[in-house]
């Protein structure tokens, strides 16, 4: 039964070494000639100021928080939509009851404002 | 496939030449034989990114009136990527002073890895498959979502500013999309009641009328190209490109990133626009099924031929859609994602779960 999974991990495996291996043959034939303003970060030829790890915009983590909530409801209805096919209505009306709360939380979010990159004022 | 490899391939032509090996029972000839197949797999996924990144550059140039490549190797520079490929081998390798080293290090490994792990579930023909999973499109969905990482991870190691504007675009864009993806990933799976990548593809069989995007029609339609927007989006691609917007953001998450390192950026995303095209041929385009009923050729040839040609002509549309179409801006993007293609897909959704409820 886990046959399958077996392959997957050794994929996984292959595709680490594919990587070590070729990173060695490169290591080997590759110049090295490190010079201190070669290891500097690249910002289009200005001196950078500070480091790269920068404050960022509060949106991403409403997004990520949003993304959390769908994405667990995408895993809900996984399963469900593997055995619709012949299980009657009963099936379908309780993954729809689902769905509308879901869409009512979706509408929740944009009304109030929460999907505009720009946010604007709530406006209900 | 791989346990039929084992068993009449490895074994016997091992046991031809050395028969006394037929007495060595703990020779493990599953796993000889599948260390073969991703050593082939991995050359496919070379040639094909290969192919598809010297077919970018001539349709490419085509669409802009230039003739692209045309020196190395004799016919229309058809020799320019391995070309390529060879000079990213021999190219320095450099590791910012500031950056995150163990960090900086296995980004590219776990991007190249993740795409190279969604190969395993493709089925080039019912039995031309590494592994028929009975979770495969799930497999698939999950698999690919690795990506994400890796290109925080990159953005965040390289302690550059572009890399990490890019990093954080990226992965709001890459999970928002997801959503979309997922929906419409339902919609094929329900017509099918199956998640094993096979399966779906043999409901399809018997003719292009068979196939799930004629299903429910309009709506089985709707939810091919609304999963076919999405995988635009999930590989970076035009007009979704933000992560690596080269006119603002240099070349984003990969900025830093040098010779052969940096090449796995490439191989990666070569490799999941064909996966991600692969999946919309599975779900509604009959996967290795052929056009007709009849087959006159055996099906471990038609099979990928099919699979190949379908799958190559989703990704000719993707690089003809990055040659047309003009950049998105951020807040596009997210208001394309949030206020229109997922109301649109979860409203299919439904719509399909009562007609698959209803006739099924």
């Amino acid at each position: 039964m886990f046959d399958g999974y077996y392959n997957a991990f050794w994929f996984l495996l292959i595709g680490i070494a594919f990587v070590l291996v070729n990173l060695f043959v490169s290591s080997l034939i590759r110049p090295s000639a490190p010079d201190p303003v070669k290891l500097t970060p690249y910002e289009c030829g200005e001196e950078s100021e500070g480091t790269g790890f920068v404050r960022f915009n509060p949106r991403f983590y409403i997004v990520a928080l949003v993304f959390l909530i769908f994405d667990i409801e995408t895993v809900f209805i996984f399963p469900w939509a593997v055995v619709l096919k012949g299980a009657g209505a009963h099936v379908l009306i309780h993954m729809m009851i689902f769905l509308t709360i879901l869409a009512v939380g979706l509408v929740y979010t944009w009304g109030k404002g929460d999907l505009d990159w720009i946010r604007q004022p709530t406006q209900w | 496939m791989v346990q039929w490899l084992a068993d009449n391939v490895f074994k016997m032509m091992a046991e031809f030449i050395l028969p006394f090996l037929a007495s060595w029972t703990w020779i493990p000839w599953y796993t000889i034989a599948l260390l073969h197949v991703a050593g082939v797999m991995i050359g496919v996924i070379s040639v094909l990114a290969m192919f598809l990144i010297w077919l970018e550059r001539k349709v490419s140039a085509h669409i802009q009136n230039r003739l692209g490549p045309m020196r190395v190797g004799g016919w229309h520079g058809w020799a320019q990527s391995i070309a390529d490929g060879i000079k990213l081998l021999l190219k320095e390798d450099i590791i910012p002073a500031m950056a995150d080293r163990p960090l900086f290090i296995l980004a590219p490994v776990i991007i190249f890895t993740a795409s190279f792990m969604s190969f395993v579930v493709l089925p080039f023909s019912q039995y031309i498959v590494v592994a028929d999973l009975n979770i495969g499109i799930l497999y698939v969905y999950g698999i690919s979502t690795i990506t994400v990482i890796g290109i925080i991870v990159a953005g965040w190691a390289s302690n550059n500013k572009w890399s990490m504007l890019g990093a954080m675009r990226s992965a709001a864009q890459l999970v928002s999309y997801e959503i979309p993806v997922g929906l419409s990933l339902l919609a094929g799976i329900m017509m099918a009641g199956s998640l094993s990548t096979v399966d779906i593809s043999l409901q399809q069989g018997g003719g292009i009328w068979n196939w799930f995007i004629w299903r429910c029609f309009p709506f089985s339609f709707i939810a091919a190209i609304l999963l076919y927007i999405g995988a635009l989006a999930e590989t970076n691609r035009t007009p979704f490109d933000l992560a690596e917007a080269e006119s603002e953001l240099v070349s984003g998450y990969h900025t830093e990133y040098s010779g052969f390192r940096f090449s796995l950026f490439f191989l990666a995303e070569y490799a999941n626009m064909v996966v991600a095209s692969a999946l919309v041929v599975i779900l509604f385009l009959g996967g290795f099924t052929g056009i007709v009923p009849v087959s006159f050729v055996p099906d471990v040839i038609a099979g990928p031929f099919w699979f190949l040609l379908k799958t190559l002509l989703l990704v000719f549309v993707m690089i003809w859609i990055r040659w047309t179409l003009p950049r998105l801006r951020v807040d596009q993007l997210m208001t394309t994602c949030w206020k229109y293609l997922i109301p649109l897909s979860l409203v299919n959704l439904g719509i399909i779960g009562l007609w698959v409820s209803i006739s099924g």
